[in-house]
């Protein structure tokens, strides 16, 4: 029986990582649920062993239901307006029933609200599991983000309200942000709460736009709570329940890919809601916090698009036969196929080394709430969460950029019969396009990413794993060591010139430069724990080695003036 | 009677037995899947849960959903390692698990078999209903179902393939036939066969599975480290029970060996060549020719 789980032995790897029990450790807190819950873990080993048979049951699904039901959910033209309420494609509903009767929705959740206390790291595994089945579900899957958002930041009394119908009912759920006039710049937000003193609920008007999944039972809205306010600080969140039907969605958008995925636009009408957290912290701290697992979970969806494109591509470069022989043994060919076998393992070590840091930022914040952390707790915590900060724009521009040039090349190497709706790689090459567009564009990731690359916390991760290699891999060591001196030296120059504009000019250039050495090196890392890795790392090294000669080049040649020439005026 | 889909809690609830066996892999075989002698060479083939139980699994579970207080015991025959059924059963949903083990056993035919699980259904005692696959792909022989049901005397409905409704004493079902279906009422208690057309197995649930995971017969707990030696004895629904000869009080001349008649004549090794070939023109006499052939080697008719 096929297994996405099972046949894809780089996930049981990741579970094998060092910081793996350390991530186990600060989440099952001295294993403390083991007698509360029948189903806790009670040991490390134990632990690693719940993930990895829960992983089998999602491997299953993903394979023998998801899967399959992605081309139908496609050509049905995905979910359908129904009286001003979504009704999911047939396929899509069987998904989702599937995974809630496996009890996999709100597995990140802790025990007490019916989950399953899983950390990030089996999370977005399975997304990208699902991602790789049908990319148009991870996002009815991944929004289950919206649970850890109010598990970290509502009162005791909404989580216990909302939390459990994760896993008990299997509620859906949706982040509402963005509005017509208001996409990636989300402080111009203007539907409006109102506060009413009669019926003591949060009142709601005004519309959304872009909403993914919007007609969810349970959804998170960001809404203006200062009038007369114009930025972030005049912006709350709120918790709004389906079933009180004062949400109309008035229009599905119709979409190049993820048609599965029903994007809304919606009406609120004196909609009732309830205050989560503080008022005013809304944009400025939950919904950073909300969007930022978001964009770690399109990461894994960008890896599941990237895995699957290259499964199509190799099952058909195998299979097609031209000129005598089959495609795959000329030299174009498999260059591309190996280039896109490099890029894709490296994408995926950078989402699970990102993961790890999230993992171990959230479990630190968790123990600082409930425990309190001494010293060396708090020095650790601040470590990770600067990496965490950073890695997770830099996943999402690498492994976005990376699933679209790899699902490119897999219908590139499909010729003719790729472009026709007879193989799935068409749909999987439109379903990429959104990974570098939502959740924040491409642009965008480069704009949170710089930061790791101006105040060197990647220049430091890039020091430490060089630390961690071992003296065998003197070869590699000093050639990285090379692009690590280029990539600060370019750094230094750039910023050298305190001119703002020259430096955001430049800066996805500087951010990749440091994405190839990071990625690089964690591949290296990855082939001291299994040499089956060394071919990608000697792959990726030639990539990042002429990739960032030409980004060196870029910036050197260019003059300061030069910047008029790109102007719009 | 009430149709299926909607729970109903007045119902009396069912003990249900699932007759479960752990099967090799029939259906995925590469070359080396039969010894020269002809037999099957169950060392390379991986085990499953025989497919048709499964459905049979799904159709208690699908009972239990509807009538509260029902419970599911999944019963197999088997080797030690056929404990992965009982597991598997726990992680679908069943209530209880159990073995019935023991060499004595060894070397059984439909008719030892079936007299092994009648009297281990009568030791489990007050069974309602008792649910089986319509057959094992290892044997293909659709018996023990029917023989099992005649020896607990127990009316029987074969190649159930929809429940259609279900009342306090009595379930309506669809058989799946040769030419077409039949609309059945049975009384309940009942024995009934599932065809690999009834629903799919519902998948394992993150959660039983979770808490199942270290269910272990005494045969397999020997062999495990500490911690797991203390969970089981810990939680006493961890034990998974292995029933020997003794325990289901059967006679020796009907087990086994000495209780299965059937003795195998022949067992013939049947390779595939593609070595010849020959092509057939769209003349009636080609045709004909044909269908004489295919008659003849027993491909059709």
């Amino acid at each position: 029986m096929d297994n996405f789980y099972l046949d894809t032995p780089d996930f049981r790897f990741q579970f094998e990582h060092p910081l793996m029990e350390k991530i186990i450790r600060l989440k099952e807190n001295d294993f403390e649920d083991k007698d509360k819950y029948d189903y806790a873990p009670v040991n490390v080993k134990d632990t690693i062993d719940s993930y990895d048979k829960t992983m089998e049951v999602v491997g299953d699904i993903c394979a023998n239901v998801i899967a399959p039901n992605a081309e139908s959910v496609d050509k049905e033209g995905g979910a359908r307006l129904v009286n001003g309420h979504v009704e999911y494609a047939k396929g899509t509903a069987e998904n989702y029933e599937a995974l809630y009767k496996a009890g996999l929705i709100g597995m990140s959740l802790p025990r007490k609200y019916s989950g399953l206390n899983f950390p990030m790291v089996p999370y977005v595994m399975a997304a990208e599991m699902v991602s790789r089945a049908d990319a148009s579900f991870t996002n009815i899957w991944g929004l289950q983000d919206c649970a850890e958002t109010i598990r970290e930041f509502a009162d005791e009394d909404q989580k216990m309200r909302y939390l459990p119908r994760f896993n008990k009912e299997g509620a859906t759920a949706a982040m509402v942000l963005t509005e017509p006039d208001a996409g990636s710049d989300l402080q111009a937000v203007q539907l409006k709460a109102e506060y009413d003193e009669e019926k003591g609920v949060w009142l709601l008007n005004g519309v959304k736009r872009f909403i993914t999944n919007g007609d969810a039972d349970i959804a998170l809205v960001m809404a203006r709570s200062e009038p007369g306010t114009t930025d972030a600080r005049g912006i709350s969140l709120f918790i709004y329940d389906r079933s009180s039907d004062a949400v109309t969605v008035r229009h599905l958008e119709h979409k190049l890919g993820i048609i599965g995925s029903p994007t809304t636009e919606l009406v609120f009408k004196d909609a009732p809601a309830e205050l989560l957290g503080k008022r005013k912290f809304g944009l400025i701290k939950y919904v950073m916090a909300l969007m930022n697992s978001a964009r770690l979970g399109i990461g894994a969806q960008s890896v599941g698009i990237a895995e699957a494109a290259y499964r199509e591509a190799v099952k058909y470069a195998n299979e097609r036969e031209q000129f005598g022989s089959k495609i795959l043994e000329f030299p174009q060919v498999y260059e591309m196929l190996t280039n896109m076998k490099a890029q894709l393992d490296g994408i995926r070590a950078l989402l699970y080394e990102t993961t790890r840091y999230v993992d171990i930022t959230k479990a630190y914040d968790d123990l600082k709430n409930s425990k309190g952390l001494d010293k060396e707790q708090r020095m650790d915590m601040k470590k990770y969460s600067k990496l965490a900060d950073v890695f997770t724009p830099l996943i999402k521009l690498f492994g976005s950029e990376y699933a679209n040039s790899i699902a490119y090349d897999s219908l590139q190497i499909h010729g003719g019969t790729g472009f026709t709706t007879d193989f799935p790689i068409e749909r999987i090459y439109r379903d990429a396009r959104i990974t570098s567009i939502y959740e924040g564009t491409s642009q965008l990731q480069v704009i949170a990413a710089i930061r790791g690359v101006t105040t060197h916390v990647f220049s430091s991760a890039i020091k430490e794993y060089n630390a961690s290699l071992d003296d065998s891999y003197s070869e590699y060591k000093t050639k990285l060591e090379k692009l690590t001196i280029e990539y600060n030296d370019a750094i230094e120059y750039v910023t050298s010139k305190s001119n703002k504009e020259i430096l955001e000019f430049h800066s996805r250039r500087l951010v990749e430069m440091a994405g190839n050495i990071i990625i690089t090196y964690l591949l290296l890392l990855d082939s001291q724990r299994d040499e089956k890795y060394l071919k990608s790392a000697r792959v990726f090294l030639r990539i990042a080695e002429s990739d960032n000669e030409a980004k060196k080049a870029y910036i050197y040649n260019f003059e300061d003036s030069d910047l008029d020439e790109y102007k719009y005026k | 009677m009430c149709p299926i889909n909607k729970k109903n809690n007045r119902m009396k609830p069912l003990k249900i037995v699932v007759l479960a066996k752990q099967v090799p892999d029939t259906r995925n075989v590469g070359p080396d899947a039969m010894k020269p002698d002809g037999t099957v060479n169950r060392a390379i083939l991986p085990t499953i849960f025989n497919p048709d139980d499964l459905h049979a699994l799904e159709f208690a579970l699908q009972i239990k959903d509807k009538i509260e207080g029902t419970q599911v015991i999944v019963l197999t025959m088997g080797p030690k390692r056929a404990a992965d059924i009982v597991r598997e059963g726990y992680y679908r949903g069943a209530d209880y698990g159990l073995m019935v083990s023991d060499r004595r056993f060894g070397g059984a035919d439909t008719l030892a078999t079936s007299y092994t699980l009648a009297m281990t259904i009568k030791k489990i005692g007050d069974v309602d209903m008792v649910l089986a696959g319509v057959q094992a792909i290892d044997g293909d022989t659709a018996q023990t179902g029917p023989q099992t049901a005649e020896k607990i005397n127990f009316p029987q409905v074969t190649y159930v393939e929809e429940i259609i409704g279900l009342g306090n004493n009595e379930i309506t079902v669809k058989r799946r036939l040769d030419k077409g279906i039949e609309i059945v009422k049975a009384p309940i208690p009942v024995l009934m066969t599932v065809n690999g057309t009834f629903d799919k197995c519902r998948s394992r649930n993150a959660k039983k599975l979770l808490k199942y995971k270290y269910a272990r017969t005494n045969t397999e707990l020997a062999r495990e480290e500490d911690y797991i030696k203390e969970m089981v004895e810990q939680r006493p629904y961890l034990h998974i029970p292995e029933w020997n000869v003794e325990d289901i009080e059967a006679e020796l001349s009907k087990i086994g060996l000495a209780g299965s008649p059937t003795k195998v004549n022949k067992v013939e090794s049947i390779v595939m060549k593609a070595s010849e070939a020959k092509v057939l023109s769209d003349s009636q006499e080609d045709i004909d020719l044909m269908v004489g052939e295919l008659i003849s080697s027993h491909v059709i008719g």
